[in-house]
């Protein structure tokens, strides 16, 4: 094991007067999977976001394999990359979003083959003999030829999915991917992110879902008004929480 | 020969209001505030005054500056100019109705903005305009008669014409009038074919 996967440093974020975070330092090593907690407000989307870049921090760095994302070091001072220097380093982390966003013009298969093919500049058989084996890997291999809008929540959910795995990703990125699920659709996507958890993919996670994030997480985060106020294995921060507010937070979801 | 004009003067100024429509439209996205507040006053002017005051404005106006145009490319012009503003506000609904998470989506997949216009975003507006767009281009057809006012020879020019050498007004205004339904029926029935192959994709 040389450098870690993912390295997040002094990150600090400001919507205009607000800031939302305030100084995260965080590192994971490839293969591990880190599960992001905390209230609504907290930070946690934001944190996610800024990861690769969907949100530039206004203060700290990222360094995806040991190497600066989204940044150029040039001397001492850091500049951000241009459009496509960024889009090439976005392909290396896959995002699934908690609203799904499929592309409705595009059925399943498309969804998941067109990334492959305009970015990677993969062939349309080669895309699609790809986009089958994902949407096979999320269970949907009978709904290649359907439109989004065809699909329940979790099936579309599963899509998406499948379509970050296309990019074939060093790191999933996982924004509360059952949030807007109704709660009979949840189990088919937690099995889903569980399974590729097993595989032994590397993730960061952020839900509300605290059973899961004990099931399939090795590292907690507990984010509170833009700092990590508690982290560690599951076993301590959720059976064992020491700080006031995180106890308290674990009460309130009833976990 | 003056439906031949006419077509071509339609079919010149639809695509150039396209162009200019779907390119206002992009650059609003931009949300660069004085080019966007440049943008709307264009627009606003273009949309509340009429199409024949713009068109005598070019052709008949501009030469004063030492610009001269013939009829028919002052009427391309100006037909383009409007059409322009009128349909970068619809091209600008279309690119409001895609939600943005979309966008997300594609920058994370790791496609360029670019990428993301080309395969993503514009696919969507144009099966989202296709029928406004449509809609359009029948009423611009009617409209570029119009154009006869600065002289450009399509059927009104014509017909005008034969008026004054034949005294028939009736009978010329009429033919003139079927032949403008002649060309724009089939066009509808086009536009309505779009429509119903939208709907089922929606």
């Amino acid at each position: 094991m040389s450098n870690p996967l993912l390295q997040v440093e002094g990150l600090h974020k400001n919507f205009g007067a607000l800031k939302v975070l305030k100084g995260i330092n965080m590192t994971m090593h490839r293969g591990h999977k880190t599960a992001i907690i905390g209230p609504s407000g907290c930070g946690k989307s934001t944190m996610l976001r800024c990861i690769n870049y969907m949100e530039v921090p206004t203060e700290g760095h990222i360094y995806l394999d040991g190497e600066l994302f989204g940044e150029r070091k040039i001397n001492d001072s850091y500049k951000i990359m241009s459009d496509k220097e960024l889009a090439a380093q976005r392909a290396h982390i896959g995002m699934v979003f908690q609203g799904f966003y499929l592309w409705p013009h595009l059925n399943a298969r498309d969804n998941v083959a067109i990334g492959p093919m305009r970015v990677k500049d993969l062939s349309r058989a080669n895309a699609t003999e790809l986009a089958e084996a994902m949407l096979d890997k999320v269970h949907m291999s009978h709904k290649f030829e359907e439109y989004p809008e065809r699909l329940s929540g979790g099936q579309q959910q599963r899509v998406a999915i499948a379509r970050a795995l296309a990019q074939q990703p060093k790191l999933m990125l996982f924004d509360e991917p059952t949030s807007a699920l109704d709660p009979e659709l949840i189990g088919e996507v937690l099995n889903v992110i569980q399974e590729l958890a097993e595989e032994g993919r590397s993730m960061v996670l952020v839900t509300h879902e605290i059973n899961f994030a004990r099931e399939v997480a090795d590292h907690v985060i507990f984010l509170h008004d833009g700092v990590i106020v508690e982290q560690g294995p599951p076993s301590e921060v959720l059976d064992n929480p020491q700080h006031e507010r995180l106890i308290s937070f674990l009460r309130q979801i009833g976990s | 020969m003056g439906a031949v004009t006419t077509i071509g003067i339609t079919l010149a100024s639809f695509s150039g209001a396209i162009i200019l429509g779907l390119a206002l439209a992009l650059i609003r996205l931009l949300g660069l505030r004085l080019i966007n507040v440049l943008i709307s006053g264009y627009v606003e002017i273009l949309r509340n005054t009429p199409v024949l005051a713009q068109l005598f404005i070019i052709y008949f106006s501009l030469p004063s500056l030492g610009i001269m145009i013939d009829p028919v490319p002052a009427a391309i012009i100006g037909l383009s100019l409007n059409g322009g503003a009128v349909l970068s506000e619809v091209f600008r609904s279309g690119l409001n109705a895609i939600h943005h998470g979309q966008r997300e989506a594609a920058l994370a997949v790791g496609m360029t903005p670019w990428m993301n216009l080309r395969y993503i975003i514009l696919p969507q507006t144009w099966r989202i305009t296709l029928p406004p767009l449509g809609n359009y281009a029948i009423a611009l057809l009617k409209d570029t008669a119009v154009v006869s006012a600065i002289a450009a020879p399509e059927i009104m020019f014509w017909a005008r014409n034969l008026v004054t050498s034949t005294f028939q007004t009736t009978f010329v205004y009429i033919l003139a009038a079927i032949l403008y339904f002649c060309l724009s029926f089939p066009l509808a029935r086009l536009v309505e074919r779009f429509e119903r192959r939208q709907s089922a994709w929606l």
